[in-house]
């Protein structure tokens, strides 16, 4: 057990608690950004002025008409931008653009007394545009080779000889949808300036220290010139990385031009048309099996449809590629990704951040090609696993593959798999109309920053003359419990009573060059930073417990706020040891640090070890569907899934079930149109507001909804033995859509295998049925015999946005 | 109805707080404003609920219901005289109410930007003088989406939580009590609701008015063409908040006791138009089957705390879900003018997108449904979510079998062209056939062919058609007691 890992007696790590804000929650008392506006004095309000156009050049703006509205302030053009005109890292992505490069792109921003004033001044700004030539599909930027970013390949083995070894190859193309965060508090920036000249933004931001570095190259300050708070988020999920920063520095630039404090806050059709989401993407694939279906060779290509600008589509393209194996190993693979560049909105991290994407690739060709195999889905999926000194594709050994194999067992026997068969066998064979079915899928998640240089964290961790303390860290809350869990580091490092200590919200000015509260790795890095911080200030303590207690500085032990020595009875309390400590003029503060130890990734090759450790998951789900008309319920979700030693039950269970339900809402159910066709609309999302774009309600939560914490999951390499937990269980949701196939399956004929698009909408479901009852999909083909013709599937789908387009498309041959 | 046209002051909490803002002002930004952001703005157009707060609303004779609704949709100008609780009214950090109680024990909160919301829906559950706590099993009949402290999880069918996955929250829900009598909130149901406040109130020279009777709701709209009349504001706000419309005068409608009436006579049974649906859901109790069947899939419970009949069919919107079952029920609406009124069947009712025979100046003033009632009825609603979604395909029957024999047929459709339908060409497919699946069959064959329906973001063409096609071969499958084997 490392030091690292170690638990001292009585820890307040792995106590089950709410919260630490619930109390604030639930009376409507917990402060988001914009809740901060009514308690400020003179705020100005800000209002987008928006290009409609998919992709057009900006020929003329015109601000003065805006001017004359009563309540307008002024006018932010690409001229009030005192630094760089940019909103991001790579210089892509100007902040006021002269080229509207998606449909809703800003141009300028107006500033008013009132949101009204400023949403009227906005629509007298006049602007002219020419049209320019756009691209909305993926498949039409593959088509033209319209592409950014790096283009790596993954490789390992021998594909060719891979091939020549299996026996059944398939393959066949997957298009596949992206995913709107809708966090319930959309985009917020409220910033001021102080006398002097320091500008302080409170910022519903995942990622402060790079808010700070876009304001200060914006306004062309050093970055002790700007401070960014956030007190909390409504929800991030991965959109609150990357996309706060621009709408940030408006408000910078505002608020420096106009003396007064400037609030922007997107309302949810603004945040859903102009914020980027999860990547949907286009792949094509070929693989090959043994006939006794061991996997041989896989070949793919994968396009992530990036959107305008490059954003974060290289990491999420990378995490794709480290994550297409899930928990498989493939002796031989190729995979080739690409970044399209389309005309919408830059898409970014979200919760799983590639890595859902990947996996889904391979989750849909087991899918497909089991009934095809003759095996059943969840034997096809178990005999695949990685075994014990087997590596990834890029090079890293998995480490404790038995506990994939641990978590598939147990939830095999606390779901009762087997016995649900038969009943389900037994129900569907009775039943005409409804079918019913169970899947069982596993997860293997990378934990860290695929770029090394990222996995690091800070705190500070103040201990004040009283015994109080106040811990500060880098790390951001955005609903999973991090500061919750980050109290109960410091109380056991420290080992003092929870009540001990507070959290002060996470400011710049605090602590400094954080990594984006992201990758699952915010317990993980400022945990170890928090335990650090603490851990000095303890040592220094010791001492002073030493010549107190008579016992050597090493047998002294802190414990719920008393400081015992070893072979003792003397003791002293927390606050006394405090008070004597201050009067010997110990430090009582300490700034704490911590690096993840042992990675290394090379972006050439594919090659290295970029992940500290692996999460691993099982869950099996049974729905039924009507066959009349797609519609389906989840009847009952059963899962195992591996956080480690947890630190904090309550919270870690919640990950659990929310990430779930949010997989599942991407697969199932979001469903992100864009409109392609030639017109004034073209390139318009079509599902902009919650009326349209539908996520996850009460209706969508399984009936019948177990989990559990994997056992004997210590993981030596994280604090307190525990495991991130944020992003894993999202694809615990695969057995949703797995058990979606195998149920429209069951309407057809046995092997038949079923082509079910993303999200399984009930169309999509039903259409999935119909194919099944023709008996199965054409998609496939086995290595030298041709395909058969599918009949079922409606040749054309003009509805259908482009997102959907392929799925329905006869793949190609081999 | 008291009068009280100048000052427009509401009770928050228990503290009386005066509104002075522009009449687009929403409720929410108003609260908002003066200080109570618990209430938070998701998504304006009244699908996430985390806006939701308490009002008191009238429950009968001398007693008061503590109604959720969206703050995001109604003016706050409608709120004159009126009692609304917030999430900051129900308990303090140091002494949670009960809902708050067991949503933090439970896990419920991980943002907690939602939660208010939730709390306030909630806790209207939590007093809704129906519910009771009994033995474990005293309500497993009413399915899972009932605890068995008598908690019906449809009273959150309009918030959304993005975090938890749901879970925490129906525990929280279903661990709740009885409300103790000492509960203040509790014994404020057992006196009369604030009556609704005659109000004229204008600002920047736009008005909001609240007429005291019909005759002056009539007189103001045949005087001034351009009012804006509504009721619940559920469609009416999402235009003012995501479509920025903006009104000269908009007249408050939803308290008009002529509008809220709901009789049974031998003929018929009759609705007034400014009943929210979950006032009629209440008061029918099942006595209309296929209505008790279609208002759990009517958007969620907040929207229908708010919203009307009236407004449902005064929007003359294709895809509103009471048409396609109104429609079979033969309803007849009452429309009043200033010069009287008259009597017209649904049916003719819709001309075109949006468009009736409702005259400028005419006002919905209740629809009737004939008695008797059919002996098979269903509403089938086609859309991507369960609960609180809109319809991409909406199907009413009524049919009267006798003898095994189809007597009458009616059946409504939504979502398929520009105005909701009748399905005459099916309905006489059926009529005088025996009720069999082969007969059923023939008859969907016709049922897929009406209408044109479109493609959109909620639907394709093909499978709204292939939705048609499938609907009356479902309802028969329904009909006949178990399935057979494939």
């Amino acid at each position: 057990m490392s030091e690292l890992s170690q638990r001292p007696a009585n820890p307040v790590v792995g106590e089950s608690m709410p919260h630490e804000a619930a109390r604030l929650h639930v009376t409507g008392t917990a402060l988001y950004t914009d809740d901060l506006v009514g308690r400020t004095h003179a705020v100005l309000h800000a209002y987008p002025v928006r290009g409609e156009h998919a992709h057009a050049r900006v020929t003329r703006l015109d601000t003065t008409p805006a001017m004359s509205v009563p309540g307008v302030v002024r006018v932010l053009t690409a001229d009030d931008v005192p630094g760089v005109n940019d909103a991001g890292t790579r210089h892509d992505e100007p902040l006021f653009p002269s080229e509207v490069m998606y449909y809703g792109h800003p141009v300028a921003w107006v500033l008013g007394e009132t949101l009204e004033a400023a949403r009227l001044g906005a629509q007298a700004v006049e602007v002219d545009y020419t049209d320019l030539p756009s691209l909305v599909r993926v498949t039409d930027a593959i088509e033209a080779g319209s592409y950014q970013g790096a283009q790596p390949t993954l490789e390992r083995g021998d594909i060719d000889s891979g091939f020549s070894s299996a026996t059944k190859v398939f393959s066949g193309e997957f298009e596949f949808a992206g995913q709107e965060h809708f966090y319930l508090e959309t985009h917020c920036s409220l910033a001021h300036v102080d006398e002097n000249g320091q500008i302080f933004i409170q910022s519903s931001t995942q990622h402060p220290t790079e808010t700070q570095d876009i304001v200060s190259h914006v306004m062309g300050i050093p970055a002790n010139a700007v401070t960014v708070q956030c007190l909390r988020m409504g929800g991030g999920f991965g959109g609150k990385e990357m996309q706060p920063h621009g709408y940030a520095a408006i408000a910078a630039i505002g608020a420096t031009l106009t003396g007064r404090p400037v609030r922007i806050r997107l309302n949810r059709t603004q945040d859903l048309t102009m914020s980027g989401k999860r990547h949907g993407f286009h792949a094509t694939w070929k693989v090959g099996f043994s006939d006794d279906g061991l996997l041989q060779a896989l070949d793919a290509t994968l396009v992530a449809d990036g959107g305008w600008s490059i954003d974060l589509s290289e990491p999420v393209l990378a995490r794709a590629l480290c994550h297409i194996d899930n928990a498989y190993w493939v002796p031989n693979i190729r995979v080739h990704g690409r970044i399209a560049k389309t005309h919408k909105t830059s898409q970014t991290a979200f919760r799983g951040f590639g890595g859902p994407q990947g996996m889904l690739v391979l989750e849909d060709i087991l899918g497909r090609c089991a009934p095809l195999l003759g095996l059943d889905p969840m034997e096809l999926r178990r005999r695949n696993f990685y075994a014990e000194g087997q590596a990834t594709p890029y090079g890293m050994p998995v480490r404790h593959p038995e506990r994939m194999e641990a978590a598939w067992s147990q939830v095999m026997s606390s779901a009762d798999v087997d016995r649900r068969q038969q009943e389900i066998a037994a129900f569907n064979a009775t039943h005409a109309d409804t079918k019913r079915a169970i899947a069982v899928t596993p997860v293997k998640f990378g934990i860290s920053f695929n770029l090394t240089a990222f996995n690091q964290g800070g705190a500070l961790v103040l201990v004040y003359k009283d015994g109080s303390v106040l811990i500060n860290h880098g790390g951001t809350e955005m609903g999973q419990g991090l500061h919750t869990k980050m109290l109960q580091v410091a109380a056991t490092a420290l080992g003092v009573p929870l009540s001990t200590v507070r959290l002060a919200p996470t400011r710049t000015d605090k602590v400094a060059n954080t990594s984006a509260t992201a990758a699952s790795s915010g317990t993980d890095l400022n945990g170890g930073a928090v335990k650090n911080a603490c851990e000095q200030i303890r040592e220094r303590l010791a001492v002073v417990a030493s010549g107190l207690l008579g016992v050597p500085p090493r047998d002294i032990r802190f414990e719920a706020g008393i400081v015992r020595g070893l072979g003792t009875d003397a003791e002293v309390s927390w606050e006394e040891l405090v008070n004597k400590a201050y009067f010997q003029r110990v430090q009582l503060s300490a700034a704490g640090f911590y690096r993840t130890e042992g990675l290394h990734w090379d972006a050439t090759t594919f090659q290295g070890e970029p992940f500290k450790y692996f999460a691993y998951g099982a869950a099996a789900t049974e729905v039924e569907v009507d066959g009349f008309t797609g519609a389906y319920t989840t009847r009952r979700v059963d899962i195992v899934h591996d956080v480690g030693d947890s630190l904090s039950p309550l919270i870690d269970l919640g990950q659990i079930e929310g990430g779930f339900v949010q997989g599942a809402g991407w697969l199932t159910l979001e469903d992100l149109r864009w409109d392609d066709r030639d017109g004034p609309t073209r390139g318009r999302l079509s599902t902009q507001a919650a009326s349209t774009y539908k996520l996850p309600s009460f209706s969508e939560m399984p009936v019948e909804f177990n989990i559990a914490l994997l056992d004997k999951a210590h993981e030596e390499g994280a604090v307190y033995g525990s495991k991130a937990v944020g992003e894993p269980p999202l694809m615990l949701a695969f057995s949703v859509r797995e058990a979606l196939r195998q149920a429209a399956g069951a309407f057809g004929p046995v092997g038949a295998s079923v082509n079910l698009a993303s999200p399984a909408t009930p169309e999509a479901v039903y259409w999935a049925i119909e194919e099944a009852r023709a008996g199965g999909s054409n998609g496939l083909v086995i290595e030298g015999i041709p395909a058969k013709s599918t009949t079922s599937v409606p040749d054309t789908k003009p509805m259908l946005p482009n997102a959907e387009r392929g799925q329905y498309g006869v793949p190609t041959g081999v | 109805m008291t009068d009280q046209p100048s000052a427009l002051d509401v009770t928050v909490n228990g503290q009386l707080h005066t509104f002075a803002d522009e009449i687009h002002t929403n409720l929410l930004d108003w609260l908002r404003s003066e200080g109570f952001t618990g209430a938070k703005e998701g998504c304006a157009e009244g699908e996430c609920g985390a806006c939701s707060v308490l009002v008191a609303r009238p429950d009968g004779e001398g007693h008061t219901r503590w109604t959720a609704v969206n703050a995001c949709l109604p003016p706050a100008a409608a709120f004159a005289g009126q009692e609304i609780i917030t999430a900051e009214g129900l308990g303090t950090v140091d002494s949670l109410h009960p809902v708050q109680h067991e949503m933090a024990l439970r896990g419920g909160s991980q943002c907690g930007y939602c939660t208010p919301g939730f709390i306030c829906s909630m806790a209207a559950e939590y007093y809704r003088p129906e519910r009771a706590c009994g033995p474990d099993d005293a309500h497993a009949a009413d399915g899972p989406e009932h605890g068995a402290n008598g908690f019906d999880l449809h009273s959150l069918s309009g918030n959304l939580c993005r975090c938890t996955g749901y879970r925490p929250i129906r525990d929280a829900a279903f661990a709740l009590g009885d409300v103790p009598d000492d509960d203040a909130l509790g014994a404020r149901r057992d006196r009369p609701a604030p009556e609704a406040v005659r109000t004229s109130y204008s600002c920047g020279g736009r008005r909001f008015v609240r007429p005291a009777s019909l005759d002056e709701a009539l007189r103001i709209l045949q005087d001034e063409p351009g009012a804006v009349p509504v009721a619940g504001s559920t469609d009416w706000g999402v235009d003012v908040n995501i479509r920025s419309t903006r009104a000269d005068l908009v007249v408050g409608l939803d308290r008009l006791p002529e509008l809220r009436t709901l009789r049974e006579t031998a003929d018929y049974i009759e609705l007034g138009a400014a009943l929210t649906l979950t006032e009629i859901e209440r008061t029918l109790d099942g006595r209309i089957p296929l209505l008790a069947q279609l208002f759990p899939q009517f958007a969620s419970r907040l929207i229908r705390n708010g919203a009307t009949i009236g407004g449902n069919l005064g929007t003359g919107s294709p895809i509103g879900d009471t048409p396609p079952a109104l429609l079979a029920l033969e309803a007849e609406l009452v429309l009043a003018g200033v010069d009287g009124s008259r009597v017209v069947p649904l049916a003719d009712y819709f001309t075109g997108y949006r468009q009736t025979v409702r005259m400028p100046g005419e006002l919905i003033q209740a629809v009737r449904i004939p008695l008797p009632l059919a002996g098979i009825t269903a509403f089938h609603k086609i859309a991507k979510r369960r609960f609180d979604d809109i319809s991409s395909v909406a199907v009413g029957y009524a049919i009267d079998v006798a003898d095994g024999v189809v007597r009458t047929a009616r059946i409504g459709l939504g979502g398929v062209a520009a105005t909701p339908l009748r399905a005459t060409a099916v309905e006489a497919a059926l009529e005088g056939k025996p009720w069999t699946a082969d007969t059923a069959r023939a008859a969907a064959a016709v049922l897929q062919q009406e209408g044109t329906p479109m493609d959109d973001h909620r639907a394709s063409s093909k499978y709204r058609r292939a939705m048609l096609g499938t609907s009356l071969r479902k309802l028969y499958a329904e009909t006949v007691s178990t399935e057979v084997a494939s």
